[in-house]
This record gives structure tokens, sequence and C-alpha cells, in this order.
């Protein structure tokens, strides 16, 4: 049983499908990365599964996503539950225009969890620490996080995620906009961060989906073309359109 | 031929941009020349912190502190009901409503920019002033309260078109990133979206005001003008606009009057240079 399945999944923006009919497993505590040329759908994927596409006009789902066996598509599910428990980090670094603990700190304001000093400074300890950035932060948690580097910024964007407790992150080309040295270190954070999150990634680099995850799916127009387990994947796929991918003949 | 050609159609443009530079610079000497005239047979001190204005008594009586009171008053009864109502109409127009709702809203408020101010004050004097009169039992409805109200909606649509750009503005990925952390929509716009637009915000509420301190018209026609320090809001107050253009006509040119209307004159310069400036930095810091 995965932690996120996908049962016949459709979607639509408008009259364009951008996901046809997928059926896939997502492990609990494993790294999933999902590959495929631009506008496959992969991004897509990933915003079904914090229903952050019900921002756009005009987007229209069919069929099943189970987290924990619960459909999150139905109309009485609740967002900011999901969203809760199912975090995503971005292409871009989208620190908010606040200080570093603030920008920590803001997942528990708006749930109003808790508002005792000390216990969000813990937090703010606890999230930097899991992400290697107290050493460096430590001395400017009032400082803009607008003024971090683009590294730092990511980190920041997880740490606040972490801060909030999800059970899955969702990850959506978080090495995008960095350079090869700090995504190494993005990537050996997810591997330490794979002890205790279900992680999906989504990305148009092989070589990182290959270097980082347990289980690949690689997407094709919309269609999951194959999944299953990263090796297996990259070095025997089943269809030619796979290998013509991983080979690089198209993409 | 060509050359020439170009070389005049530069020249014209360079004439046409320093005409305007030139005009602004006469004016201001102008304005200081004669406003500053005053000062030789009142000192400015007394001048600005006098507490009587009666400029046509024998000896005239020069101060000018009822008028920067009656200003102020005014402005600031304006900013009180011009800001909630546009920066909540602004964050409506930017998050909340329908594209539909939003098109006509903003039309709507391009519109109220185009009533004269003559028309206004008009409208002010004949529905609101009585109900102002009836509702607080006063002998007038002549009130800085009146004039309050009737210049809120002159600043409104200066606000809340420059706040709603200021809040459109605000990147996307702010409101992704705090929805995707589970934030409601009211969430997101109070504690990201407004401190990330918070410079524009303020640089709209600065022109806005800078827009009700200048207005002559419609407070002219229901403040009351009495040059008096005012004790409360509902009761008639002079403003320096309107004493500038009350007492104008009247003044005899080159006497201690006429200069003190021009000195009134740089004084609401200062004011209202001092009010644009600040508005540009905060547009400024948003870039």
């Amino acid at each position: 049983m995965g932690k996120i399945t996908t049962k016949n999944l459709n979607l639509w923006y408008g009259a364009f499908q951008a996901i046809k009919n997928i059926n896939s497993t997502f492990a609990e505590k494993n790294i999933t990365a999902i590959i495929g040329p631009s506008g496959c759908g992969k991004s897509t994927l990933l915003r079904v599964f914090n229903r952050m596409n019900d921002l756009i006009d005009g987007v229209r789902m069919t069929g099943e996503v189970l987290f924990d066996k619960e459909n999150i598509l139905e109309e009485a599910a609740d967002l900011v539950v999901l969203r809760k428990k199912i975090g995503m980090v971005f292409q871009r670094p989208n620190p908010f225009p606040l200080s570093v603990y603030e920008n920590i700190v803001f997942g528990q304001r708006i749930h109003a969890d808790i508002n005792k000093r000390s216990v969000l400074d813990e937090i703010v300890e606890n999230s930097l620490k899991s992400v290697l950035l107290w050493d460096e932060l430590k001395d400017k948690l009032k400082q803009s996080a607008l003024r971090l580097s683009l590294e730092q910024k990511q980190r920041l964007c997880i740490a606040r995620l972490i801060a909030v407790k999800p059970d899955v992150l969702l990850m959506d080309e978080p090495c995008s906009t960095l350079d090869p040295q700090a995504t190494a270190r993005v990537e050996e954070l997810m591997r330490e961060l794979k002890n205790n999150y279900t992680i999906i990634i989504v990305t148009h680099n092989m070589q990182q989906a290959a270097r980082v995850s347990d289980d690949t799916g690689f997407m094709l127009l919309g269609e999951l073309i194959e999944f299953g387990k990263t090796e297996r994947l990259f070095t025997t796929p089943q269809d030619k359109r796979t290998e013509d991918y991983i080979t690089g003949r198209y993409g | 031929m060509r050359k020439i050609k170009e070389f005049f159609i530069e020249k014209l443009i360079l004439i046409c941009g320093l005409a305007s530079i030139f005009f602004v610079v006469l004016i201001f000497l102008f304005l200081l020349k004669e406003g500053l005239s005053v000062f030789i047979t009142v000192s400015p001190f007394k001048f600005l912190f006098g507490k009587s204005w009666y400029p046509i008594s024998e000896p005239a009586q020069l101060g000018i502190l009822p008028l920067i009171m009656g200003s102020l008053l005014v402005t600031l009864g304006a900013a009180v009901i011009s800001v909630p109502i546009g920066v909540g109409c602004a964050i409506y127009i930017a998050e909340v409503a329908p594209l539909k709702l939003k098109e006509i809203l903003k039309a709507s408020i391009e519109l109220l920019v185009a009533i004269p101010s003559v028309v206004l004050g008009f409208i002010g004097m004949v529905t609101l002033v009585p109900l102002i009169k009836n509702v607080f039992h006063l002998p007038t409805g002549l009130t800085a309260l009146s004039g309050s109200i009737m210049l809120a909606f002159m600043a409104m649509p200066t606000i809340v078109s420059i706040a709603e750009d200021a809040l459109y503005s605000v990147p996307k990925n702010y409101k992704e990133g705090a929805l995707a952390l589970g934030a409601t929509r009211w969430q997101m716009i109070w504690r990201v979206m407004l401190p990330a637009a918070s410079s524009g915000i303020v640089a709209a509420i600065m022109l806005g005001i800078g827009r009700v301190i200048g207005e002559t018209m419609a407070v002219m026609m229901i403040t009351g003008n009495s040059a008096v320090l005012p004790k409360s809001i509902l009761v008639p107050v002079r403003t320096l606009t309107a004493t500038i253009a009350a007492e104008m006509g009247e003044a005899v040119v080159g006497s201690e009057h006429y200069f003190a209307l021009f000195s009134i004159g740089i004084v609401l310069f200062i004011i209202s240079f001092a009010i644009n400036v600040t508005a540009d930095l905060f547009l400024h810091k948003r870039q």
C-alpha cells in the first residue's frame, strides 16, 4: 500500500487533456521521481496532489487520488488540512518578503497551533538544523529572507515546510535555478529527509532522477508511460519511448 | 538632408523638455518673491503659529494656524474614512472579485475621478450638509466632517487604483507558497500580500492624501469657511486652499494681505512637495 495512489486519473484544462488515465502508487518514505519532456504533464500531476491546480480556472478532474486511503479529489476534502500534510517546494525559491524567522514560523502562525515564543524558537532551530542552515543563519534570523543566496532560499523554503510537519514533500524542479554544487547539496538533503518524509520530485534532469530516487515514472504527452524501480527503469526500460527518452533521442 | 531633420527634431524635443522645468522654476520663484515679502512685517513664527487670521482689520493679524489646523483636520478625517475603504476595495478588486465584477468596479472607480470637484461639492451641499446637521443636531451642517466625507470620495480612486496595482504586482509565487502551506485566502492576503505590497500601499495613501490637501472647490463649498481654531470635527473650518481662493479676489495687490496669501501658497507647496516625495520614496523602494 502506497502513501499516495492514483486511480484512472484524468485532468483537463478546458478542452485540453493534460493528464490521461494515470494509475500509480507512490511508496511511503521513498523518493519518487517523475521525469519527462517539457509539457508532458509532470508538474500538473504533482499539483494534483495538493490541489494547487484548483487555482486555475477551467480545471476538471476525474478518477481518484487516495492519500492515506482518503480520496482527496472529493468536493468535501479540506484543502487546508491537505496542504498542511502535503507540502510543496517550488521551482523558483519563494521565501516570503519577511524575516528568516517569520518565514519558518509562518505555518505555525496560520495554523495557530502554538504561539509561545520558546516553542517557536525551538521549531525555528530544529527546522533550520534539518536543512543544514542553522550554523549559517542562526545570527541572521531577523534578516530579510530575500537577501539570502538562491540555495539558502530554497533550503529555507524546505525548512518552512518541515516546520508544519507534513507527511509528503512535493518538489517541483527544486534545483533548476541552482548551480551544480548547490544541487548536489540539496540532493544530499533530500536523501536525508527521505527517512522521515515521502518525497515526490518532478525533474527534467534525468541524471538527478537517477541519483536520488528510488522509483521513477516517465511521462509523455499526459500519459504515464512507464513506472518502476529507478535502477530498473534506467537500465532496462521496457517501453521503446522510455528508452528513446533516457538515451537522449528527444526531450 | 535626413541628418538636418534629425538635428532639428532632437533640438525641438530638448526645448520642450527644458520648457517644463523652466516654467516650474519661474512659478516657484514668483511664489517665493511674493510670498516671502510678508515676512518683512510679520515674523515667520508668528505667521505659522499665530492663532488669529484677520487680514483686513487694522492692524492686520496674519496667523495661519487656524487654517493649517483646518486643512489638517479635514485631511485627517478624509484619510480615516478613505484609507480603510480604499485599501479594502483594492484588496477586493485584486484578489477576491470575480473577473466581470472586477472590470465593472475598476471602470466605476475611474468614473469617480471624472466627477469635477465643484459637482461633488454641490452634491455634498444639498445632501450631506443637511444630513450632518440633522444627525448631530448642529446649528449648521457646514463642518469639517462634511468636508472630510466629500474629500474621501476624491482620495478613494487614487488610493484604490495605486494600491490595487501594488497588490496585483505581488509575485504569484508568494501566493502559491502561502496557499501550499495551507493558508486560507484571507491569511494569504493578510500575512503575505499586504506586507509584500506595503510600500506601494503607503505610496497610494500618500498620493490620495496629496490630492485631498490640495483640493479647493469642494471644501470651500461645504466646510463653512470660518477661520477659527477648530475644537472638534463638527464645527466649520477653513482650509489653506479655500482661504487663497476666497480672498485673492479682494486682496489689494501689493498689500500685506496679498503677500500673506502667497505665503500660504508656499506652505501648501511645501506640504504637497513633502507628501509627493514621501510617496515617491515608497514607490521606488518597491522597485
